[in-house]
């Protein structure tokens, strides 16, 4: 057999039925996870076809988008304060109910973002086809799994038969070489690899992450990395499964035991892309060039190492106006710029070893006056692993704020808003005008960066403070 | 799904690169459980002031917007989120195709779900179309070209199981239940 791709294993391994001249391929999906925001019109095409979910096994629901991140809003019996929340979140119990799907509801102690609980419980593994009503359901790839995000018709097509139309993508190598350096973490990079091959770099294509450097980040980096692959338009991010994704994976609520997990680790050693299996395209990337980076402008791909200026673009209207909503001048360096607010959290960067980095800056030091800053965890078990730690008292002694887990003001659904016109460090995956609350402007980095900022009261440099 | 064979209109400009989700639909409208009713909200913090009222200069407010159903926009449009809300706010409104020189692969997708046909024409194309804000063009669905006034006829792809949906209006959901005798076996073989 011709050498084949990670992608193309996985892609072949779930082909109900292959693509003709007339059709797509009926697509086989392993693992599809629900939540609040884009589930309610799904279940109500079901209830008006009077179908059931076909897999209630293969189906998990979790609330994060819209939820409050406020203790006494989740766990202390006050209502919630968004009342389109409290409907979504009451829909979502419903339709779970009645269609006997399982759900991580508000207080459950495994709920959280669905890209973080996933991997967490062991449930996103190498080799699998996942979907999520999320576009940034390509965090799963970390772990050699086939994941992307749907729309929700599709999300009802799954839910009615496990199975998707899909026209096989184009596949995409970015092979990273070369050591991180200090202060550099996977948000760096992935933010990098997007300046280079631009926002919509990665339409049509399944990115296949590859080289020293991936081999070389921790399962959390790699969940990073493949979280953002969206960010440059791509379909779906992978990396191939390595000793890194077992250790990870082994001894997880929902991983595999016993003689079953060594014989998923047969299968999953089986799935790396052969050698001299060919990529439509190739792309390299040199990682010893990257810096700590952030973004300047309103969309991810308009992204500077920090200690760079602000580019000039004269003559693009474009440009301009993205400079002009963010209050920025072209040619002025970002380093010193004035922050209001500083959000750790997402499902970019809200695993454990982000709230460890973002602590690390901060121990033993308070926040400079008048920033806002808010850490959200995760997941409930980030939570607790994060307080069994000590990492709360290391927040809040410092001024920040520590809330219960979701997507909080990574898109400001629930309340969690960026106010009109302020400067938001930001540990998300979108800086678009108004993701994170009317008029706001966001500037995406690591969390190293997001703590080093919080410090100062100004875009700061991480490497100066570490 | 209501069928589309033909579309002449006069089109609605938004020359703009990279235009996301977000714009289309902010977050914060993402709390129905419904479809309908998007329309009113469609790209509400640039068709709005903080205060509510209309911003007269954005092409939404402005009268040659009425009636226009084909929406052409600068390339990469609808990157982003992966909210349908995005194709049921643009149909809500009244657009029925949108056309660029690129499309996010996610929106694309939930357009043709719904009825909202995505065009992908050359960059020559696009450029004259954002150069003549307004022109009358015509779309054909079954013949895939998109009929400038000029006369002048460009074509552009279409998924052929997508067409062949939007040209019947029937969802694929139909055909994907057929297929359940080969879901069974697969399941069996899995």
């Amino acid at each position: 057999m011709a050498p084949r791709t990670l992608f193309e294993k996985v892609w072949s391994a779930h082909e109900v039925s292959a693509e003709t001249a007339d059709t797509p391929a009926v697509l086989y999906i392993d693992l599809h996870l629900i939540h609040e925001v884009t589930s309610p019109q799904a279940f109500q095409v079901l209830r008006e076809r009077g179908l059931p979910v076909r897999r209630t096994d293969r189906t998990l629901g979790t609330m994060d988008h819209s939820t409050p991140t406020l203790t006494s809003q989740v766990f202390g019996g006050a209502p919630i304060a968004v009342d389109s929340a409290a409907r979504q979140v009451a829909a979502l119990e419903r339709n779970c109910t009645e269609f006997g799907v399982e759900l991580l509801a508000l207080r459950h102690a495994q709920r959280g973002i669905v890209h973080v609980i996933g991997p967490e419980l062991g449930l996103s593994q190498p080799g699998k086809t996942i979907v999520c009503g999320d576009s940034h359901t390509s965090t799963h790839g970390a772990l050699g799994a086939l994941a992307f995000g749907i729309g929700t018709t599709e999300v009802g097509h799954v839910l009615a038969t496990q199975c998707l139309l899909q026209r096989k993508p184009r596949t995409l190598a970015i092979n990273v070489e070369g050591a991180l350096g200090r202060g550099v973490t996977a948000k760096d990079l992935i933010l990098g690899i997007i300046g280079q091959i631009g926002v919509a770099g990665g339409t049509g294509q399944v990115i296949e992450y590859r080289g020293s450097t991936i081999r070389g980040l921790a399962m959390e980096g790699r969940l990073t990395v493949c979280n953002m692959s969206i960010e440059a338009g791509a379909r779906a991010g992978m990396i191939a499964p390595d000793e890194t994704t077992y250790r990870y994976l082994q001894g997880r609520p929902r991983a595999p035991r016993g003689a079953d997990w060594e014989a998923a680790l047969e299968r999953w050693r089986a799935l790396p892309s052969d050698p001299g299996a060919h990529f439509d395209r190739e792309v390299h990337v040199n990682a010893t060039r990257i810096e700590p980076m952030i973004t300047y402008g309103t969309n991810p791909g308009m992204v500077i190492p920090i200690s760079a200026a602000i580019p000039q673009r004269p003559g693009d209207a474009a440009f301009a106006r993205a400079l002009d909503y963010m209050g920025f001048t072209a040619g002025e360096p970002i380093k010193d710029r004035k922050v209001n607010v500083v959000f750790v959290g997402s499902c970019t960067n809200a695993r454990l070893s982000d709230l460890r980095a973002a602590a690390g800056v901060l121990r033993g030091k308070r926040i400079a006056r008048g920033i806002t800053m808010l850490v959200v965890p995760g997941s409930q078990d980030v939570k607790r692993q994060a307080e069994t730690e000590g990492l709360d008292r290391i927040f809040t002694e410092a001024g920040a704020q520590w809330r219960e887990s979701g997507c909080s003001m990574c898109l400001g659904m629930n309340g969690d808003l960026v106010p009109r016109g302020e400067y938001s460090v930001s540990t998300s995956n979108r800086n678009f005008e108004g993701r994170q609350g009317a008029g706001a402007r966001t500037l995406l980095a690591s969390p190293l960066t997001a703590a080093a900022c919080a410090l100062t009261g100004r875009v700061t440099d991480p490497r100066e403070v570490l | 799904m209501e069928a589309l064979t033909t579309l002449t209109s006069r089109t609605l400009i938004m020359p703009a690169a990279n235009i996301d989700t977000d714009q289309i639909i902010p977050a914060r409208f993402l709390t129905t459980t419904t479809r309908a009713g998007l329309g009113s909200r469609l790209f509400a913090d640039w068709r709005y002031a903080a205060d509510g009222s209309p911003r007269p200069e954005f092409i939404l407010n402005r009268p040659e917007a009425a009636g226009a159903r084909i929406l052409v926009a600068g390339r990469n449009f609808g990157c982003g989120s992966s909210r349908e809300h995005a194709p049921w706010a643009l149909l809500d409104y009244g657009i029925r195709a949108v056309v660029s020189t690129e499309l996010a692969d996610i929106f694309c997708t939930n357009a043709l779900k719904n009825g909202l046909l995505p065009v992908i024409v050359d960059e020559a194309t696009s450029a004259w179309l954002l150069a003549h804000p307004g022109v009358e063009v015509t779309l054909d669905v079954a013949a895939m070209t998109l009929a400038l006034p000029d006369r002048r006829t460009v074509r552009f792809p279409l998924e052929p199981f997508a067409r062949h949906c939007l040209l019947q209006g029937i969802d694929e959901l139909g055909f994907l239940l057929e297929q359940r005798p080969a879901i069974e076996a697969f399941e069996r073989r899995a």
